[in-house]
């Protein structure tokens, strides 16, 4: 036992890999929250007027709300003004192809392991890359417009497709929403657009890559995603941090609207730096991310792995607006050392004969805490709603703690909502029986564990499952109990 | 819009304290006091109220009665339970005991039954002082430090070392609801002793047209080898409102067996709260709530395991008809010491009507890693199946509705182990279901 306790104390101490900063020449603007900086941001970023508005309006309704307190974590207070909220790779022309992008800035990407010129010529997935605030590359673009699929940055979607942002931007998740949305609706600096027109199959993955390089910037990038009529997106998004001593925040929007018989599947695979085993570092990852399943027959599919992070604070949901409207939501959060997480979704049945599917897997090591807070309301009119939700969650040492925090509510006799979820740690006949097939003991754990996250791991598009497969096991290194 | 009147409770207060002057009651709801000031009553944005807006009760001044005598024994006739004839009887008129009306079958050397005023005078002093009010989790609870701010005329029941009880207790809250809107405030303190088992059994009565709210707090204290058996029903009028607080302490490895029934009433909050305080504690909480009308009852119950192989099960059951409402909120500590607890929970319900709401949140929170926790819950309708089953074999549609449904409520009626009680409960829940 004692061994065994060695080696997952090991794996958990693994080293995070992706600690690395890169040198670049940054544009910053200084740190400090000031309708004056917002307007430096919107200026740099060449916007036109009304999205400067729109960013003022969150501004000031922001100044008016509170920082929330009902999560389940536990973190010093955030100085907003002691943040950088714009700073960018300093680009000289715009790019026309990955060639002109700077090398420095490859290396980084190849060092993350997504080479973009790899990406481009093997795999078939179209990759948007963000550092810091800015995008600063994206691939297959041209393959892309001529299926009449705009996968862009945030920033040009705004020069370039204005009529479809203003119509769908804040439409999911509103300014107002909550603090973390109100304050990236006003200091946002990029993120992607992806807009799939009507009846088309996206023919590869949408990706996106989030790097937070500049010491003391927060990273707030915003996404929309737009499936008219019986249209198809795999969407992925990745992200990482140097690593720091200091906390950085990352307050980012992710909205989807899926139109009459669409499907919009959204995997995310976060890694940002989780900070050192003393809890010191990381980054705050406060996200809001939503999806409205708007038109009949259509699906919003959610999938994440979350291992990094200091604090997660995210709850990606689904409003089922469309009659036999289909949410899900696929979920490993493991935390280790002194990570925290609170992470969950929100299933809003308003349709007629709308499902939601939720499967939660917790995985706790070393002294961290990982709760589930979801929520699953069936409305007054959904009528045949129905909804089946499990979260698991798993122990690793004696130190940790697992918390469930479902809401159920239901408002119409016709709905069907089960809920079951389990806490164990991981079973001594069941270490015993690899054990005694010859399979050392951090093997065997590495095997459990991930036959626990089996269910969401095959959720995943294969070019991730790979990665968050390999991602768990380091993150767990040395976790047994 | 009315607002929330509390000023009048201060005067009420300081005219209790310098009418009696024990110190250590009068101390306690000093203290209580202080606490109920300095927290309010719960306001909706409080989480563990978000669902009930007892605030809202307060919209209107409450008599805080002194006694009045006013409840006869034609009153208490009507209300007694079945198997009354061999129980403990305790009568409580507006939140105050009342021994000249109750009946103690059991020997003194069995147990002792005193208003707490007198108990604190005798032997039992160090006991009481020990354990009264030591639900110091709630003590930041704005309803519970008002129950406590107003301490008086309580009860204390001691059940002696290895004595198993023959005769269960019977709790009757009466409450005079004719003449004033009324609020009344019933306190007790049980402590079970070492091998030594007691039921007791709460029953509520309004008598009256005016509002009734009842803020019950009951702490039971059970030692090792014992074992305590508590049931609740709840079927009062439509104008009386709850809120019961039962904080049972497992102070030695022992047992504790309790079930709520909700028919009917106002706005009913249930808080039921048990904390393993040494290793080995079981503890089985059941509850059924058959709501019609507007009624609201919300269960919260909480496990709290510090030490480590305490066994617990919950398991709570729901049928919701009309405008009704109902909460559920199950929650699961495990403590970093109570390595080895198994603990599950299961909340099952069904909506009758689509006006009928239900809020349900089974919780779990574990600091220790050898555990095994489960939680479920379900909402739903009959299975369809098995009313077609029924329907093939001739029985209409409402009599499979009623047969199903009742069986749906047996699972916790059978958890009733005092027969004459199960009997009467069973019946109460046969004549509900079959005017459906």
């Amino acid at each position: 036992m004692k061994e065994e306790i060695d080696v997952l104390e090991q794996t958990v101490a693994s080293d995070y890999k992706y600690g690395f900063v890169t040198d670049i020449d940054t544009d910053v603007v200084p740190k400090g929250l000031s309708a004056e900086v917002i307007r430096i941001i919107s200026t740099k970023k060449n916007e036109p007027e009304w999205m400067l508005n729109w960013r003022l309006k969150a501004y000031h309704h922001w100044l008016t709300m509170e920082e929330p307190e009902w999560a389940n974590v536990h973190y010093p207070p955030i100085n907003f003004q002691d943040i950088i909220y714009y700073a960018a790779p300093k680009k000289k022309n715009k790019l026309n192809n990955l060639d002109e992008v700077d090398p420095e800035l490859l290396k980084t990407f190849d060092k993350l392991g997504i080479s973009l010129n790899e990406q481009k010529r093997l795999t078939g997935v179209a990759v948007d890359v963000v550092m810091d605030s800015v995008s600063v590359a994206t691939s297959f673009k041209k393959q892309l417009s001529e299926i009449g699929v705009i996968f862009c940055s945030m920033s040009e979607a705004i020069q370039d497709h204005p009529d479809l942002v203003k119509k769908y931007l804040g439409s999911v998740v509103p300014m107002t929403d909550n603090y973390f949305a109100a304050l990236n609706a006003a200091v946002f600096t990029d993120g992607s657009f992806c807009f799939i027109p009507k009846g088309v199959r996206c023919p590869m993955e949408l990706s996106t890559y989030f790097r937070i390089n500049t010491e003391g910037a927060g990273q707030f990038e915003r996404t929309l995603i737009v499936a008219e009529d019986e249209a198809y997106v795999s969407y992925l998004e990745g992200c990482t941090a140097p690593m720091r001593d200091e906390n950085q925040l990352h307050a980012a929007v992710v909205e989807l609207v899926a139109h009459t018989k669409s499907e919009i599947k959204y995997s995310t695979v976060q890694n940002w730096y989780p900070g050192d085993e003393n809890g010191k570092g990381g980054v705050y990852n406060f996200v809001t991310k939503r999806g409205i399943c708007q038109g009949d027959h259509s699906k919003i599919s959610w999938t994440q792995v979350e291992t990094g992070s200091a604090i997660t604070w995210k709850y990606p949901s689904v409003i089922l607006k469309g009659d036999n409207s289909i949410g899900e939501f696929y979920s490993v959060a493991l935390t280790n050392n002194k990570q925290q997480a609170d992470t969950g979704t929100k299933m809003l049945h308003i349709g007629k004969n709308t499902r939601s599917r939720i499967v939660s897997k917790g995985i706790s090591a070393g002294r961290s805490q990982n709760s589930y807070r979801g929520l699953v309301r069936a409305g007054k009119n959904a009528l045949n709603a129905r909804n089946y939700s499990q979260c698991d969650s798993l122990l690793l040492g004696d130190k940790c703690g697992a918390h469930t925090f479902p809401y159920i509510e239901s408002k119409n006799k016709t709905a069907v909502i089960e809920h079951e979820a389990t806490t164990s740690k991981i079973g001594e006949d069941q270490l015993f029986y690899c054990r005694q097939r010859g399979i050392d003991a951090e093997t065997a754990v590495a095997l459990i564990v991930t036959g626990f996250a089996k269910e969401v791991m095959n959720q995943l598009p294969m070019e991730f499952a790979v990665e968050a497969q390999k991602l768990l096991a380091i993150s767990l290194e040395g976790s047994v109990g | 819009m009315d607002t929330i009147k509390t000023d009048y409770l201060k005067d009420k207060f300081n005219e209790l304290q310098s009418s009696s002057a024990d110190d250590v009651l009068s101390n306690i709801r000093e203290e209580g006091f202080k606490n109920f000031n300095k927290v309010g009553l719960p306001a909706p944005h409080n989480e563990e109220w978000r669902l009930t807006g007892i605030s809202n009760l307060f919209k209107k001044e409450y008599h805080l009665s002194e006694l009045e005598n006013t409840i006869t024994i034609a009153d208490i006739d009507t209300a007694r339970l079945p198997g009354y004839e061999n129980a403990n009887e305790l009568i409580f008129i507006n939140g105050k005991f009342i021994p000249e009306l109750s009946t103690i079958r059991s020997s003194e050397n069995d147990c002792i039954v005193l208003p707490l005023e007198e108990a604190i005078k005798t032997e039992y002093k160090n006991l009481i002082d020990e354990h009264l009010n030591k639900s110091y989790r709630f003590i930041k609870d704005g309803i519970h430090a008002l129950n406590t701010s107003f301490m008086h005329g309580g009860v204390f029941i001691y059940i002696n070392k290895n004595k198993v009880l023959q005769h269960p207790f019977y709790l009757y809250h009466f409450a005079d609801a004719r003449n004033n809107h009324l609020l009344s405030q019933p306190r007790s303190l049980v402590y079970i002793d070492e091998n030594a088992k007691g039921q007791l059994t709460e029953y509520y009565t309004t008598i009256g047209a005016m509002d009734s709210f009842t803020n019950e707090v009951m702490e039971i204290v059970v030692n090792t080898n014992a074992i305590a058996e508590y049931y609740k029903i709840q079927n009062d009028v439509a104008n009386a409102s709850q809120v019961t607080t039962t904080h049972i302490r497992q102070i030695g490895k022992s047992y504790t067996h309790a079930v709520t029934v909700s028919l009917n009433g106002g706005m009913i909050r249930n808080n039921m709260n048990v904390i393993m305080e040494k290793e080995g504690n079981e503890a089985h909480l059941y509850g059924l709530y058959l709501l019609k009308r507007k009624t609201h009852v919300d269960n919260h119950t909480l496990v709290d395991n510090t030490k480590p192989n305490c066994f617990s099960n919950e398991f709570y059951k729901g049928i919701l008809d009309d405008n009704a409402s109902g909460v559920f909120n199950g929650k699961i500590f495990v403590r970093q010491d109570a390595q080895k607890t198994n603990a599950y929970q299961s909340n099952k319900n069904i909506l009758l009507s689509d006006d009928a709401t239900i809020n349900t949140k089974p919780q779990l929170e574990i600091f220790a890693d050898d555990v095994k926790c489960s939680h479920g819950c379900t909402i739903g309708q009959l299975d369809e199946e098995a009313l077609f089953y029924l329907r093939t074999r001739g029985i209409s549609k409402e009599l499979a509705q009623s047969m199903l449904l009742e069986a749906f409520a047996e699972d916790i009626v059978m958890q009733i182990k005092h027969e004459p009680l199960r009997k009467y409960v069973e019946e109460l829940i046969v004549e509900r279901l079959s005017i459906n």
